[in-house]
């Protein structure tokens, strides 16, 4: 779908966030970026969202992968939802920015939010939502413009446990079922072995690859009991160990 | 304690302390045009009344048309600093030099400029009123959430879009505590104003009345156009509290 070939990035003349990052992303795929804090993986994130420019390199789009205006769904840490617009307005948004008219979309709108299992709670206000419930909505404007490609910046990072798991969950399901290309930005080693199809180890400042790793877990309700799951666990550990500084 | 009770407290301590002023005005004999009692005030505003009230109109309407202007103007002037940096960089020195200048000391070039007395009174309270919208609203929005700002980006969103769809709603609690300050000021402006101008200006307002009963040495009168004006500034400070409630709990629906 598209090559991080050799990117930079550098911010003013301060620290160097990036350095010589080199990646290929295959249609598909749920990459996860994993790293510590500082190690610029939401960086990488902002450059493939194309609302930053690389200091040097580039991100090369597949032939017909090149996405338009809302071609890329972002997720972000919060839910950053308008507080001001119900559940479907807020989902409805990126489809306003482009001119459509609510009429038009409303199916798309609720198909968007029945996804995500929130159908029943078109007209409530962010305010009357659990956090949970609020990144789900997150989620659906997301996924109403129907991307090519979704891109996530730690969305479960503020949850709690429980609502973490059930969304975990969720969005493998819902990766399964629709074969999205996903980029995920994680700092919990437990979530990028769980969700991810592969992930990409970041070692922190200035952020370089140093693992890019296949997740091959036998898909079931149990996936976080079995082995390849522990064994992969491990492995992530022992990689950030490694380049870690003491 | 009682809630009823801590409501009740401040009018209790009001009747208290007008119980007490009119007991010492009785036991010492002050003459009421050094220090009239409650008593003497009610009955100025009784027996004044049209007058009184004629004059709060006037000023209300002084005080409402600068409030208007000033809205207007400070939250056009406060979207056209968020736009451009350069306007922002050549205006806001000025903004702050107005408000600055205390208006006692303008005043009488503005009236001589304006020339229209009512259209001077606004002009003097609208340069007391309009910084506090000013400001706030542009602290609103320059304080939009930037994540929301890069989810207009990624969807395309025109500068406009932008604005209307985002920047504005997203300041609206910041502009309204603005109004609110503004509203209070607004008031002040206009008395202030209607002082300066004396009787070669409007000559109608709660002001005039209130420079008219001290050189007739009318002080019960002058009282009752001071609690006039108080309970005037009270009423728009809370009225204005009020539609900020109103507007942000209907804009979040909680």
């Amino acid at each position: 779908m598209l090559t991080i070939d050799s990117v930079s990035k550098r911010f003013g003349e301060g620290t160097l966030a990036l350095d010589g990052i080199t990646a290929g992303i295959a249609p598909g795929e749920f990459v996860a970026l994993l790293g510590p804090s500082g190690c610029g993986k939401s960086t990488l994130l902002r450059l493939l969202a194309g609302l930053e420019q690389p200091t040097a390199g580039a991100i090369v789009w597949d032939e017909g992968h090149r996405p338009a205006a809302g071609g890329v769904g972002f997720v972000f840490q919060d839910a950053t939802l308008l507080p001001w617009a119900d559940a479907a307005e807020n989902v409805y948004l990126p489809l306003k920015l482009r001119g459509h008219r609510r009429a038009d979309v409303a199916d798309r709108v609720h198909a968007a939010l029945a996804q995500v299992g929130l159908a029943d709670f078109a007209g409530a206000r962010p305010k009357q939502l659990s956090g949970g419930m609020r990144m789900r909505v997150s989620i659906a404007r997301a996924l109403v413009s129907e991307p090519m490609l979704l891109l996530m910046d730690e969305p479960f990072a503020a949850l709690d446990e429980f609502t973490r798991h059930r969304l975990q969950e969720d969005l493998r399901t819902l990766w399964r079922k629709t074969g999205k290309t996903i980029v995920f930005v994680t700092h919990s080693i437990y979530e990028s072995a769980y969700l991810a199809s592969r992930i990409l180890v970041l070692s922190p400042r200035p952020g370089r690859i140093a693992a890019d790793l296949r997740a091959d877990i036998p898909e079931g309700p149990d996936r976080r009991e079995t082995a390849a799951y522990t064994g992969l666990v491990h492995e992530i550990t022992e990689t950030l160990r490694a380049v870690m500084p003491a | 304690m009682n809630r009823t009770i801590e409501r009740a407290a401040p009018f209790a301590l009001g009747l208290i302390s007008l119980g007490l002023w009119q007991g010492l005005v009785w036991a010492l004999a002050v003459p009421p045009y050094v220090l009239p009692g409650p008593i003497d005030i009610v009955a100025a505003f009784i027996g004044d009344f049209n007058t009184l009230f004629a004059a709060l109109l006037s000023t209300l309407a002084v005080t409402f048309s600068a409030l208007l202007i000033a809205t207007l103007l400070g939250v056009f002037l406060a979207v056209a600093m968020a736009a451009s940096p350069l306007f922002r960089a050549a205006v806001q020195p000025w903004a702050v030099i107005i408000q600055v200048t205390p208006v006692v000391a303008i005043a009488p070039l503005i009236i001589i400029w304006v020339g229209q007395p009512f259209m001077a009174l606004v002009v003097c309270a609208i340069i007391v009123s309009f910084f506090p919208i000013l400001s706030n609203t542009a602290a609103g929005l320059a304080a939009t959430p930037a994540d929301l700002l890069d989810l207009f980006t990624l969807n395309g969103a025109t500068r406009l879009q932008t604005l209307f769809w985002l920047r504005l709603p997203a300041a609206l609690p910041n502009f309204l505590v603005g109004l609110r300050i503004s509203g209070t000021l607004a008031l002040v402006g206009a008395v202030v104003a209607e002082f300066v101008a004396g009787s070669g200006g409007f000559a109608s307002g709660l002001a005039y009345r209130i420079i008219e009963a001290s050189y007739r040495l009318e002080i019960p009168r002058m009282f009752a156009a001071l609690l006039l004006l108080a309970v005037s500034g009270i009423v728009i400070y809370a009225a204005l509290g009020l539609l900020e409630r109103f507007l942000l709990r209907r804009r979040d629906g909680v």
